[in-house]
């Protein structure tokens, strides 16, 4: 493994600044890097070579020129599939795009674009973003780094083996019901869901419009910090984009103390029932922190124990009507049906049936019956309540206490295949603890909080919404308390990497 | 729903049509299973609020969200169709619809 690939996302910046390396140097380093183990990791769908490095002698040129430049201007990003690529192909995942280039821009990549960083490529991710493993890529599985018979989790499970595995020192995700959260957890990196409506929406692929939301992700969380400052902020393009200013993350990341910050432990989701593992390290984790000076305390936030129900209620339902769009008749994949008539109708049912996999077709059944006729206040207004009781316990837990925090997720990274003995619902639970921040709207973070029989642990803390930078707040000086006391999670897989 | 109303193949298949996904039994069949599975966890959620609960359907409610009555950019045709399946006379080209010939 070279130097430059398992530097931090900042220190590149530094090194770049200051003329160290070029980002021609940092960019062919990891896009080598890449080359070197996707057989193993299998992290990206598509990798951008030249576009990658057509960026990186522009910044590199720009520099040299004395011209001014975006902080992390060089220092390369891979972009999940779901994020619109104008000109190179995005296909979320799924057959069904399989061979589409949009003719359109993302606000995220432009972004990222105008910033001057360089894009490896489009990361793996179970299709449409409806998994929690990878296994529902129609491009095969990604595997973790830490333990390649182990999955990296999902849906953003591309986006963050390609951090662990240093192939990229800063990724892009998203996350619906915990697709950077749960990823970040396993394998050992930091990722962070933004209150809904920070980052646009407009060209992410959507999968559930009123829960989705753009995640930077990386190695440390001043990296994510970072990011989130680059990608955050007010797009016209997006209706549900919210107009707040964007500052001081990174700042608040690397200069805050923990001394009297008030941690509510959620007492649905302190660890009963979870891998011992997993809750012994999240244990530890708040020893760390009241070391620290930070102050315990455990809320109660009953409605969360319904959070679920209710997710796999509105999701299914927004998913059945946002892929609707894929008829076959404008764009992406059409298949004529193989006997009887060729009507819009009859390719509509061939197209899909072969475009989508099971666990889309699975979602777009249920959000089907949900929103029936006869079901509709059952099931979709019924669950719409419970979002609204989640939203006003989180609301009184916050007022005796700065952040929330639980484990990211009940265990470590599964082994491959573990879903196709548990039932649908068993499956689902791997989500608890991150779904209620996307129902509520309010911003999570996962960070490394040591291991459990090899593989990493999340821990996860949560903020008020449209107060993101208390998540780094508290994030950050944890992760130094942390690493202090344990030793950096990733520096043990760095370790066996280069063996 | 209750313990005896299970979803049945045939209602698969009716959601199936409404989805407009064609599918064969087996996965008909699978899939019946699976939506009795997941009703059956999820259906509480109906005995947890009561209706002085008001719904959430968007977690940060913004109101009024307008920009002004202006021209843009839009895509040009060429672009738009550069993705079909089929396209002809400057059109997206679809097969044969409401019966007509």
């Amino acid at each position: 493994m070279s130097e430059l690939t398992s530097k931090s996302a900042l220190e590149l910046a530094a090194g770049l600044k200051s003329g160290e390396f070029s980002s021609v140097d940092v960019t062919r380093a990891h896009l080598d890097r890449i080359h070197a183990t996707e057989e193993d990791f299998h992290s990206f769908i598509t990798v951008t070579d030249e576009l990658a490095l057509e960026t990186a002698q522009a910044v590199d040129a720009q520099r040299a020129a004395g011209a001014e430049v975006h902080a992390l201007a060089g220092v390369p990003v891979a972009l999940k599939d779901l994020v619109v690529t104008e000109g190179v192909r995005t296909t979320a995942g799924s057959k069904m795009l399989e061979n589409w280039v949009p003719p359109y821009e993302s606000t995220v990549h432009k972004k990222v674009k105008a910033a001057g960083l360089p894009v490896l490529g489009k990361t793996n991710l179970d299709e449409f973003a409806m998994g929690s493993t990878t296994e529902h890529s129609a491009f095969g599985d990604t595997r973790n780094p830490w333990n390649l018979e182990h999955v990296p989790g999902g849906s953003s499970g591309g986006a963050a083996a390609a951090l662990a595995g240093f192939q990229a020192p800063l990724s892009v995700g998203t996350d619906t019901g915990g697709s950077v959260r749960q990823p970040a957890a396993f394998t050992g990196t930091v990722g962070v869901k933004p209150t809904y409506g920070s980052i646009s929406r407009f060209g992410i692929i959507a999968m559930a419009s009123s829960l989705d939301q753009v995640g930077p992700m990386g190695r440390s969380v001043a990296d994510a910090a970072a990011l989130h400052e680059l990608l955050a902020g007010h797009d016209p393009l997006d209706s549900t984009s919210l107009p707040d200013e964007v500052a001081g993350f990174l700042s608040a990341a690397q200069t805050s103390d923990l001394k009297g910050k008030k941690l509510g432990v959620i007492k649905q989701l302190r660890g009963e029932g979870y891998q011992d593992g997993v809750r012994d390290a999240f244990s530890a984790a708040l020893e760390t922190a009241a070391a620290a000076g930070a102050e315990i305390v455990e809320v109660d936030c009953p409605a969360i124990s319904y959070a679920l129900d209710a997710y796999y209620l509105i999701m299914p339902s927004e998913v059945s009507s946002n892929l609707a769009r894929y008829d076959g008749m404008r764009y992406g994949l059409r298949v004529e049906p193989e006997s009887g008539p060729v009507t819009a109708e009859t390719v509509m049912a061939a197209t899909r049936a072969a475009g989508f996999g099971s666990e889309a077709k699975r979602r777009i059944i249920l959000g089907t019956y949900a929103l029936s006729a006869g079901y509709y206040d059952a099931y979709y207004g019924s669950a719409q309540k419970i979002r609204t009781l989640v939203q006003n316990d989180f609301a009184k837990a916050f007022e005796s206490c700065d952040v929330l925090v639980s484990p990211t997720a009940p265990t470590t990274a599964l082994k491959f295949g573990a879903e196709a003995d548990a039932d649908p619902m068993a499956l689902y639970l791997g989500d608890v603890a991150t779904i209620p921040a996307n129902l509520a709207g309010i911003p999570g973070l996962s960070l490394p909080a040591g291991l459990a029989d090899g593989l990493p642990v999340g821990f996860q803390i949560l903020a008020p919404a449209r107060e993101d930078v208390k998540l780094y707040e508290v994030a950050g000086p944890l992760e130094a308390a942390l690493e202090s006391a344990g030793g950096r999670v990733l520096d043990t897989l760095a370790e066996g990497l280069r063996k | 729903m209750t313990e005896s109303s299970a979803i049945t193949p045939e209602q698969v298949e009716h959601l199936a049509s409404l989805s407009r996904i064609a599918m064969g039994e087996d996965e008909l069949n699978a899939l019946a299973g699976d939506l009795t599975t997941i009703l059956k966890n999820v259906a509480r959620v109906n005995e947890v609020a009561g209706d002085d609960v008001p719904a959430t359907s968007h977690p940060i409610a913004l109101t009024n969200v307008l920009r002004p009555d202006v021209v843009g950019e839009t895509l040009t045709s060429e672009q738009a169709l550069a993705s079909a399946p089929a396209a002809a006379d400057d059109k997206f080209l679809v097969p044969q619809i409401l019966g007509e010939e």
